[in-house]
């Protein structure tokens, strides 16, 4: 058996192909790189925003800017560093965890409510805003309810599509650039090439799409093929408990 | 478009200009004094009330602990703060003055109040959400290069993200047009602190630094302050450092004191030398939730503490930290 984040995990590291670059962030999303690096692609070269490039990770990072970031790495190097290789072009994906997200990908993890005398503080952009704009493909890894589910972001942090086709290059962000796939605890979803808005591209097994509309405060597409995500093996699993995380500090949170 | 969608409503709280700054950096003198000081002394000389405030290496990582617990002591108040991912930093000041006052009031907020994967701090939260804080809001990158526009001298730096976005709208960017390509960039303001607080590897009397690790902002903030306080976890001889000017990553010239604190990011992690105490942060973060455990707490911690060497101790001292040093280096 697994949880829902073990499954969040084992599905988007899959999404991470050998070879390629990806920026991370904290928790879920490094996780997701470092299983995908001991697993089925071990040349994907990890980059973290304070500085550390293409590390062997020897065990979970707390922070993205620990030592463990840099242990066996290529390089020691800056924050502008990384992110200017972002910005030139260099970064397939960026991989971003969990805030209030709308059905173009736009994410919230500033405020809930009003700016100035906020319901709910969160820590603001830190790097996401720069991922996001900068790598070709944003991943996306969230649980998945009403609640981060919503029409509109009370704050748009970071962008996705903003209002829809066309908008971030008229905004004046590198063009080419997007949400690619949200993956959460009931399914994964992709952008529609046309709308740019959100459709089931897989149901987690047991999942019906009208189980992920219900928990969806927005209108979901779904593609022609809906597939069943195919669930976590007994391989990644062992890698994921034994080696990435044996401390539980993300897949134990579930 | 109009102007107010080019500019962003967020308060630009220092000036961009560099003829101010380079008035000022030109009366900073490249003769090789001894700053060797003790911490108490080292922030009253260079921290006011009212001063902006930024603090080095990445929240947990390479932070200046002992430095801001003495900001704290010492009830500096009306501060302006750079919140370039600051966690276990910002948890310290957003825990105010022994008697209940608040240490900063104005913030340029990139990542603030979260401690990564260990949860978001609630005193913090409680300061943010009181709207007793005025609050620009960037990004990690933009704010990065708001130090590097100040460290080279110029008086903004552009970059491509922010653009289309809530966080531009509550920012003090500005939308410019490309001269070359006509493409829309986000023009981010030079940012001179007052004074920055930054903790190496080693340094000599005189402020020649060596960073081991990542660098993260601190190579253009050293250089972007008007003062730099640095805390050192070992002191060297000048010889030492001009044996490989290669490793040198701050220059003397830069820095105003210089302080020898072993352990000195403790509880946060120190590249090569010790990881983070995660029991500790841990307890920080399970305290700030009942507000009297939590000034217990810091009674224990902060306000009654003499010095940092204290704190280590009180903290489980020589064989706690030798502990971190086996965590870090096996």
């Amino acid at each position: 058996m697994y949880n829902a984040m073990e499954l969040m995990i084992c599905v988007a590291s899959r999404l991470l192909e050998d070879g390629a670059t990806v920026g991370v962030g904290t928790g879920a999303p490094c996780a997701a790189a470092m299983l995908a690096q001991k697993t089925h692609a071990p040349g994907l070269l990890v980059a973290f925003e304070a500085g550390g490039l293409a590390p062997m990770l020897p065990a979970m990072p707390i922070s993205v800017g620990d030592s463990r970031t840099t242990y066996r790495a290529l390089m020691a190097t800056s924050m502008c560093d990384i992110m200017e290789a972002c910005q030139r072009g260099m970064m397939d994906y960026a991989f971003l965890g969990g805030a209030q997200i709308d059905a173009y990908g736009n994410l919230n993890s500033t405020v809930i409510g009003d700016y100035k005398k906020p319901r709910v503080r969160f820590p603001g952009s830190g790097g996401a805003n720069d991922f996001a704009s900068f790598c070709w493909r944003t991943l996306i890894i969230t649980q998945h309810d009403r609640r981060r589910f919503v029409e509109e972001v009370d704050f748009l942090t970071t962008p996705g599509f903003l209002t829809g086709p066309g908008a971030r290059e008229a905004a004046g962000l590198p063009s080419g650039g997007g949400p690619y796939r949200v993956i959460t605890d009931l399914a994964v979803m992709s952008f529609d090439e046309d709308t740019c808005r959100m459709q089931v591209e897989s149901l987690h097994p047991g999942m019906t799409f009208e189980q992920v509309q219900e928990n969806t405060g927005f209108e979901l597409g779904q593609v022609a093929d809906v597939k069943e995500t195919v669930p976590p093996t007994e391989e990644e699993l062992n890698i994921l408990r034994d080696e990435v995380d044996p401390d539980g500090l993300i897949i134990g949170r579930s | 478009m109009t102007s107010s969608e080019n500019t962003g409503r967020g308060p630009l709280f220092t000036d961009p200009d560099p003829d101010v700054a380079r008035a000022f950096f030109r009366e900073k003198k490249g003769a090789l004094t001894d700053k060797l000081m003790s911490v108490s002394d080292a922030v009253a000389r260079f921290v006011h009330d009212g001063d902006y405030v930024a603090s080095g290496g990445f929240g947990g990582n390479r932070i200046a602990t002992a430095l801001l617990h003495e900001v704290v002591r010492q009830e500096r108040t009306n501060l302006g703060f750079a919140g370039h991912t600051t966690t276990h930093d910002f948890q310290i000041l957003a825990a105010g003055t022994r008697t209940g006052k608040q240490i900063f009031s104005r913030l340029d907020a990139a990542y603030i109040l979260g401690l990564e994967a260990r949860g978001l701090s609630a005193q913090a939260r409680r300061l943010m959400e009181s709207g007793e804080v005025e609050v620009c809001e960037w990004t990690n990158y933009a704010l990065a290069c708001r130090f590097r526009a100040a460290a080279t001298g110029v008086p903004f730096v552009p970059v491509r993200s922010m653009l289309g976005t809530d966080t531009f709208r509550e920012s003090a960017a500005k939308e410019i047009e490309c001269p070359f390509t006509g493409k829309s960039l986000m023009a981010v303001p030079a940012l001179y602190p007052d004074v920055a607080l930054i903790h190496v590897h080693e340094s000599d009397l005189f402020g020649n630094c060596r960073i081991r690790g990542i660098t993260v902002a601190d190579w253009d903030l050293s250089r972007a302050s008007k003062h730099v306080i640095v805390s050192a976890e070992r002191i060297v001889s000048t010889d030492e450092i001009r044996s490989d000017p290669n490793a040198t990553a701050i220059p003397a010239f830069c820095v105003d004191a210089v302080c020898h604190v072993p352990y000195g990011s403790y509880p946060g992690n120190m590249a090569g030398e010790y990881f983070s105490d995660e029991v500790h942060l841990k307890a920080w973060l399970d305290a700030e939730r009942d507000v009297e455990a939590y000034r217990a707490f810091l009674d224990k911690y902060l306000y009654g503490v003499d010095c940092f060497e204290s704190y280590l101790e009180i903290c489980g001292g020589e064989e706690r930290l030798a502990e971190l040093r086996r965590l870090e280096n096996n």
